[in-house]
């Protein structure tokens, strides 16, 4: 039961930032229909930015939350300068063009992005200084770290202020109004062109700052944690239901607490002692003969996205089939 | 003059849709363009707003030239279509299909009219927080028409008001356009129920293949023999 609200716990956190990450897919599928596959790359942008000021300034006298916070402050003007950029330079003159031009753009900036960085930022993995004080609190068997709470409370009020934007205000109403018509939306006076931007920008700015809580929690940051994590976000705005806000916050926790459970149990389940089916030298005296470790953590997403693509392609939330998918 | 257009061709779907028309509209007035299905009367409504780019001639608004004009600069200078299919935000609310109408607006007035909307159309009060999907045809057109006036129109382009509605919603629908022109709102109306759209406007064009055939006063149009017999499906006298 223990390793169950560890695992929880741990799921949790890592989907509360996949959400974040997935809400930058979502709105720009929601939008202009395209997948963006650079989107990833964003988030790791935001963590070498963070994590270049951060060791910056670790030296110094500052009290470790002021210095993350600037870090996250540096982080995220960059990156939403890099998404407005990829808007208004790749995907804006392709606007009218067929689906796949501005879909392989899409790959084509995510690996420009990615070998800029390594120019940037070189093949090394940055470490984060150790500098905040981790303190862990008990609960229900399971321990959560200051950290983990910290990203946790920080990815939900960030959900909760994004939808105040999308469903309270003006810009927000405007900027549903486009992705359902959006020559109608002109119509009624709105720069869709703008609009658009401001999807981006807001998009990239979340991933900065997701960027920023997954390069804390797992300590290191490198040129290359945008692409994998950016494909887990991306399966989790489809589970959700791509194009569908809530969809990708409720996708992003539900496929982090899949893919803890899954990492955490996989042992158990593949060990083939269990069956009476391993080998016995290696099964006596209560020993294991695992064929998957937690090692295959990553597999989740995707046999997720696949099973929701096979049988859902609309998503939990999604209303909209077919090819759009 | 409030519109005017001056030799305007536009291409639509690889053909000269519009051939060179002239059509002018002065402030006040409630006027009429008939015509067959595919004649180019929305060809002629969608440039006018910007959708389309003329290929020659003059859009001239309020004494500005307007072509080449970007779409959502239009409702600033109070130039609003209500276009064809009536163009709803189906997942957007009933309300906030009309606040997107005011969207061009910050003025202390739009709550206002918001509440004169609901005035006039009593079942968008009902809705008001439900999604616009919901609606039926004619609520819809109802909402699409209150939309447009949110932003305070002084020329409002009315693309098929009628189109897919039930007679007796196409009656009501009339008479609310009506009510909108003798409120001083400039029309131009868009129409292929020719009889009720001379019965409300002033003046009418008639529109065949991409040019204007006639042109007229309503009452001169409804006598005229070809009207009645092209448009009005009476037989030839």
């Amino acid at each position: 039961m223990d390793i169950f609200v560890q695992q929880l716990v741990n799921g949790l956190t890592l989907g509360a930032v996949y959400a974040i990450v997935a809400l930058g897919y979502t709105m720009v599928y929601g939008i202009i229909q395209l997948i963006n596959f650079a989107h990833g790359e964003v988030v790791m942008i935001g963590a070498m930015v963070a994590f270049t000021v951060i060791n910056a300034l670790a030296a110094g006298s500052m009290p470790p939350l002021v210095v993350v916070l600037i870090g996250t402050a540096c982080a995220i003007p960059v990156c939403m300068l890099v998404g407005y950029a990829m808007e208004r330079m790749a995907y804006r003159p392709l606007r009218s063009a067929p689906r796949l031009a501005p879909l392989i753009t899409a790959i084509g900036v995510s690996i420009i992005l990615q070998h800029l960085a390594m120019l940037v930022w070189s093949r090394n993995v940055m470490a984060f200084p150790q500098i905040i004080p981790l303190t862990t609190y008990g609960f229900a068997g399971a321990t959560i770290t200051s950290v983990q709470l910290t990203i946790v409370g920080l990815c939900f009020a960030m959900m909760a202020g994004l939808a105040a934007l999308v469903y309270r205000t003006r810009l927000g109403t405007a900027m549903r109004a486009t992705a359902q018509n959006p020559q109608v939306a002109r119509l009624m006076g709105v720069d869709v062109n703008r609009v658009i931007a401001a999807t981006f920008i807001i998009g990239a700015g979340l991933g900065a700052v997701a960027g920023v809580m997954i390069g804390t929690y797992y300590g290191v940051a490198q040129y290359t944690m945008g692409s994998v994590l950016g494909l887990k976000a991306f399966a989790a705005a489809v589970l959700g239901g791509i194009g569908n806000i809530p969809g990708a916050m409720v996708g992003g926790l539900l496929l982090g607490v899949v893919e803890a459970l899954g990492a955490g149990y996989i042992g158990d389940l593949t060990d083939l002692c269990r069956y009476g089916l391993g080998p016995e030298e290696s099964c006596a005296d209560g020993g294991h003969f695992i064929l998957f470790g937690s090692n295959y953590q990553d597999v989740f997403a995707f046999v997720v996205l696949i099973l929701v693509l096979v049988f859902r392609p609309s998503g939990l939330l999604g209303e909209r089939v077919g090819d759009r998918a | 003059m409030l519109l005017e257009l001056k030799g305007l061709e536009v291409n639509y779907g690889g053909i000269r849709a519009v051939k060179g028309i002239d059509l002018e509209v002065r402030e006040g007035e409630l006027v009429c363009l008939i015509g067959a299905n595919g004649a180019g009367k929305s060809t002629t409504l969608r440039a006018v707003c910007g959708l389309l780019a003329a290929r020659a001639g003059s859009v001239r608004y309020a004494g500005a030239d307007i072509a080449g004009m970007p779409v959502h600069e239009l409702p600033r200078r109070g130039l609003v279509m209500v276009p064809e299919g009536r163009g709803i935000f189906g997942q957007l609310t009933v309300e906030e299909n009309l606040a997107m109408g005011a969207f061009t607006r910050s003025d202390a007035d739009i709550a206002r009219d918001l509440e004169r909307r609901y005035e006039t159309f009593p079942r968008l009060k009902e809705r008001r927080g439900q999604t616009a999907g919901t609606l039926s045809g004619g609520e819809q057109q109802m909402l699409a028409i209150g939309r447009a006036l949110m932003a305070r129109p002084k020329l409002l382009l009315l693309d098929e008001p009628s189109m897919g509605l039930a007679p007796r919603l196409v009656t009501k629908i009339f008479e609310i356009v009506r009510e909108i022109a003798a409120q001083g709102v400039t029309i131009l109306l868009v129409e292929q129920n020719a009889r009720l759209a001379l019965e409300v406007a002033s003046r009418g064009y008639v529109m065949e293949s991409g040019n204007l055939t006639l042109a007229g006063g309503s009452a001169e149009l409804l006598a005229n023999p070809k009207v009645r017999e092209a448009y009005l499906g009476e037989a030839a006298a």
